[in-house]
């Protein structure tokens, strides 16, 4: 196989005519040992190469010890037997749209860390429980962690997907990056109007090459939702534990990472849960939108993109507010303190940004519960400078929201009417006193 | 023993927090604050294979517990969280143990992931790096010659199981991630008894760099062993240096005998196909009389068998003291498929089974008096579970010995637990950057490890004999000796060693907890001692009482058994003023007579020195009165 090294290491390996995983005899300055060569990540440097011995172990060499490499046998391109699946008259259809991130990523050793299956028909093979919920056909669309997504991937996930939906899908599950799921769910809650169906993005907090990852329940469960819910709304089901016991069925606007690792990374903010999955049941926890057969659903990719989220800190000063301008962006959310505050003095600077058509949109730093600009001065001196109050949407949602509602419309009453507009469920009527999940309580 | 090859693997843990987290080193005594649920998945190693050991654990489908600890554990330990880097203190006194073993300290530390699916780490693998390889130096010299080192890993202690059931496994996370150094030889060791010379002796070495845990389970072999003709075989888990050359010979006999059994079944000519079949008997067991087949029938479970053919008495053939073939083939059955054990033809009729019951389950497999059974109590699906796997052992035994994984019992024999795992089970542990190991070499530069035997001398320097130099060498008590003996004045270095030695070992015996007493504690009594503030006599029943309450406060325990100067005097002055006359017969010649009254009541309260000096005072000031 083709030689991945690169400088130095590269050099020496080519001049012995080795190439990646070929078995090799390595005379060094300390004595000779056999092993078969491993790629090196690039990112590493190139003053070492790394061998696998014949008891398992990596270890890396100082090119400089290397005396002689001697090839002893050639790399063997492995082969696999992928059981075929076959399609079953009594399960309904679900396309499995992948999109990358860890749930479709294996180890890569070009990189060093995780990295996209080049063929996600192995997930069937290792989570056989699937092919017992649904018929499931591999759609992928790209292979993209989730930090490097843009809207025009949202675009094309939602595009996908109504396809999909209006052509025989019962629902549709997307495999997808943890980090921005929450931004592409709220995207593809706004996009896909009229939606009748369950769409459930999933992915994973642990690589599915591990024996612990929590890929298996979680797809399990997104496969479940779209194969036997009657939940027709954009969901993202995840671990709604560090147990392998059930997973979360969270609406796509009310949802948002909030743990770097955990299983249980995803909450609910502001709103219930919709369901919970185990491996035999879905249990209805709230209400929802309900599916309908034979509905169909409208894609709607108009979006403008030109959106700012901008977290305030004390001290910050209007000079950015002056910048977001100049930079052409055509929309603000601002992620304030408590309320929905701002530090008063760019207070000014808002205001000629909504004189000159460009919407400011309040939510809170705080997440949980809802803004609220009419109860202390600077509140009510931003709305007098025309902020939209975000009501009880996460900035992310908000940000999402505006760029779909800028898509739309240029003048400012409508815009403050379609983002005031509860449209996918993002603004709750009411907060029940039960949604806030402090864990010192809970325990 | 003719073609017999042994090889070790040493683990010992290191004494330092976590080797992937900062958490501690420490084991837990109470019940954990949570537990988490897991299931485990089937991975891909790198080369592409999957793993037969990982396969295996599949068919189990079991449910692993962890029992999590809020403040003692973290989220890197319950798998919620990537590791952290990895603990370069661990790193340095691996690469020190390395350096003392003449090994050879590989350029670039690659952490990998080894495969381990039976739920013993959460994440489905442990974390191992191979820090050093051997050289041609690299050697244990022996009485029967020299044993070579292969290796020096690296890596993470497995979680503590603390309960198995049919479906499930619970496992405590408070040993998980301990830092582990694991020290292969070569499979140079030729006899039981070489085997255990070599694990006292790196034992030794691993004592000596001072930072190596202690106490129970700290240190544990595992042992490769192969016969000419027969199979390689890994024992886990010897934790006592003496139960090494047991282990070793009962695993040649167990082969040997299973080497007969197989010649036997060539001599029967019994091929595979005579092995097989699958029938319900649930109706001919109902009629069983009463016991335990008979009650697990009635509470609605069924029964299964499977035919061996001409293979009667083979299966119940002892292959070690108290085991039989068909032992090995409950071993099977049970880790396959979670079942509590297997009936074999060759031990009915027994368990309300009769004669005429077995003449009718024979009758039913369509078998006669020269084939034998095997019967399962289960459900169906465990039942094929575990018949099958039989079946296969069976097969098996016509080819000879199968390559396994086995764990030691504490009589010196051994079952089995999972078949032997390939070389494939390894990948890179991608959450870890490698590690370069020029720095560290370059801090140990000039550094000049001790050997046992320089500490053993330096003991020796103190003034005790070699003996009591080794045993405190052997029963880790160096830093502790060298405490304590740096701050007595007058206490004898002897009486230290053998209080640290003999008295404990003594005190064990008895079966008194002393490994429950913490160092700083019998470093308090022995300063007592030391300043005359207790008897040497009471630190027999001091350390009986610290063993019951290790973190009592020894001055108040010692109270019990110390004199007070006024009691003392007081003591003195009822002896002498009861014996007076005496006294004034003989005079001072009386002394020994009254001291031996007064240590009646002082021994073991308050020094003898310092009675005698006390009672030779009063005498003389008594008598020299009595001369005015």
């Amino acid at each position: 196989m083709p030689l991945s090294y690169v400088g130095k290491a590269c050099a020496l390996l080519e001049r012995y005519n080795v190439e990646d995983y070929d078995l090799v005899r390595i005379i060094t300055t300390k004595g000779e040992l056999v092993g078969r060569i491993i790629p090196r990540p690039s990112i590493f440097d190139d003053e070492h190469i790394i061998v696998k011995l014949p008891n398992g172990y990596n270890i890396g060499i100082n090119i400089a010890r290397i005396v002689e490499i001697r090839v002893l046998e050639k790399a063997y391109q492995r082969e696999e037997t992928i059981p075929e699946v076959k399609f079953r008259e009594d399960l309904p259809y679900v396309p499995l749209v992948v999109t990358g991130g860890t749930i479709s990523s294996r180890v890569d050793y070009r990189t060093g860390a995780v990295r996209a299956y080049e063929r996600p028909e192995e997930l069937l093979d290792l989570i056989p429980e699937l092919a017992d919920i649904a018929n499931i056909k591999y759609k992928p669309i790209f292979a993209e962690f989730s930090e490097n997504l843009t809207p025009n991937h949202w675009r094309k996930m939602a595009e996908k997907t109504s396809e999909e939906l209006n052509s025989g899908a019962r629902g549709v599950v997307i495999a997808h990056g943890t980090d921005t799921m929450h931004y592409s769910a709220a995207a593809l809650s706004f996009m896909l109007v009229n939606l009748r169906k369950p769409v459930a993005l999933v992915g994973s907090q642990r690589s599915i090459d591990r024996p612990s990852t929590d890929a298996v329940l979680n797809l399990i469960a997104a496969v479940k939702v779209a194969a036997q819910s009657d939940i027709g709304e954009v969901v993202i089901t995840m671990h709604g534990s560090p147990s392998d016991e059930f997973a979360w069925v969270l609406r796509g606007v009310k949802a948002r990472k909030m743990h770097t690792s955990r299983r249980d990374a995803f909450i609910p903010v502001n709103s219930p849960p919709i369901a919970r999955v185990t491996r035999d049941k879905i249990e209805i926890i709230s209400d929802y939108r309900k599916a309908e057969e034979n509905s169909k659903v409208e894609f709607d990719g108009r979006i403008d993109d030109r959106v700012f989220l901008l977290y305030t800190w004390p001290g910050m000063s209007p000079d950015i507010i002056e910048s977001i301008r100049s930079l052409g962006y055509r929309g603000l959310v601002i992620a304030g303190t408590g309320l929905g505050h701002t530090p008063s003095c760019i207070i000014p600077s808002i205001e000629r940004l909504v004189k000159d058509g460009i919407p400011v949109v309040i939510t809170s730093q705080t997440l949980f519960g809802r803004v609220n600009l009419r109860v202390y001065e600077t509140g009510r001196l931003l709305l007098k400078a025309g902020v939209i109050p975000g009501e009880d949407m996460l900035p992310e949602v908000a940000l999402v929201k505006l760029m779909f509602v800028l898509g739309h419309c240029d003048e400012m009453n409508c815009i403050k009417e379609m983002m005031l507009k509860n449209m996918a469920g993002e603004i709750s009527s009411s907060i029940s006193m039960r949604d806030f999940p402090p864990c010192w309580v809970m325990r | 023993m003719k073609g017999l090859k042994v090889g070790l693997e040493i683990h010992q843990r290191l004494k330092t927090h976590k080797l992937f987290c900062n958490c501690p080193s420490m084991l837990m005594e109470r019940e954990p604050d949570g537990w988490v649920m897991r299931m485990m998945g089937i991975s891909r190693s790198e080369l592409g294979s999957v793993d037969p050991a990982a396969r295996f654990e599949l068919l189990r489908q079991r449910k692993f517990l962890y029992g999590i600890y809020f403040d003692e554990t973290c989220e890197v330990e319950v798998d919620e969280s990537p590791p952290l880097e990895m603990n370069r203190e661990a790193i340095e006194i691996a690469i020190r143990i390395a350096k003392m073993l003449n090994m050879d300290v590989v350029d670039e530390i690659h952490t990998m992931r080894k495969i381990v699916v039976d739920g013993s780490n959460t994440t489905g693998f442990q974390r191992t790096a191979l820090i050093a390889i051997g050289g041609e130096d690299s050697v244990i010299r022996t009485n029967q010659g020299e044993v070579r080192i292969a290796t020096l890993c690296l890596e993470e202690e497995s979680a503590f199981i603390a309960e198995t059931g049919s479906d499930f496994v619970r496992y405590k996370l408070d040993r998980l991630g301990i830092p582990l150094v694991e020290i292969a030889t070569h499979p140079d060791i030729k006899s039981p008894e070489q085997a255990k010379e070599v694990a006292l002796r790196i034992g030794r070495i691993l004592r000596a760099t001072g930072k190596v845990m202690r106490g129970i389970g700290t240190i544990r072999q595992d042992i490769n062993v192969s016969i000419e003709g027969g199979a390689r075989q890994e024992i886990k888990g010897v934790q006592e240096p003496d139960l090494i050359p047991v282990v070793i010979s009962r695993e040649v006999d167990r082969q040997l005998n299973l080497l007969r059994i197989r010649d036997e079944i060539s001599e029967r000519g019994i091929v595979e196909e005579d092995i097989g079949g699958f029938f319900e008997l649930s109706d001919v067991l109902k009629k069983a009389e009463k016991g335990f087949v008979r009650k697990a029938i009635d509470s609605g479970e069924s029964a299964f068998a499977i035919y061996a053919r001409r293979m009667r008495g083979l299966i119940g053939r002892e292959i070690q003291p108290g085991r039989r073939l068909g032992t090995e083939l409950a071993s099977y059955a049970k880790v396959f498929a979670g079942v509590k054990g297997i009936i074999h033809s060759d031990e009915l009729p027994n368990y309300g089974i009769s004669s005429d019951l077995v003449a009718e389950i024979r009758n039913r497999l369509g078998i006669g008096e020269e084939d034998a059974f095997i019967l399962v109590i289960s459900d169906r699906k465990t039942a094929e579970i575990a018949l099958k796997s039989v079946a296969d052992r069976l097969k098996y035994a016509i080819k000879g010995i199968p390559e396994e994984t086995r764990r030691a019992l504490e009589d010196g024999n051994t079952e089995f637990m999972r078949p032997m795992p390939g070389s494939a089970r390894m990948y890179p542990e991608t959450d870890v950057l490698p590690v370069l190991s020029y720095s560290f070499l370059e801090a140990l530069e000039g550094w000049k490890p001790e050997f046992p035997e320089d500490i053993i001398g330096r003991l020796i320097s103190y003034g005790i004999s070699r003996d009591q130099a080794e045993e405190i060498f052997d029963e880790e008590k160096v830093e502790l000796f060298e405490r304590v003996s740096s701050l007595c004045k007058n206490l004898s270095k002897g009486f230290v060693a053998s209080t640290l030695t003999s008295m404990m070992k003594y005190l064990r015996r008895e079966g008194v907890k002393v490994e429950l007493i913490p160092e700083s504690k019998l470093a308090e009594v022995l300063l007592l001692v030391d300043q005359g503030a207790l008897a040497k006599e009471a630190v027999e029943s001091m350390i009986r009482d610290l063993a019951e309450s290790p973190y009592a406060d020894v001055k108040e325990i010692a109270k019990r058994y110390s004199m007070s100067q006024e009691e003392l005097e007081k003591l003195i002055d009822d002896v002498v003023s009861s014996h007076r006359d005496e006294l004034m017969k003989i005079g001072e010649k009386a002394f020994s007579m009254l001291m031996g009254e007064v240590m009646k009541k002082a021994r073991g309260r308050v020094d003898g020195r310092i009675v005698s000096s006390k009672l030779r005072e009063r005498i003389r000031k008594e008598v020299s009165q009595e001369a005015l």
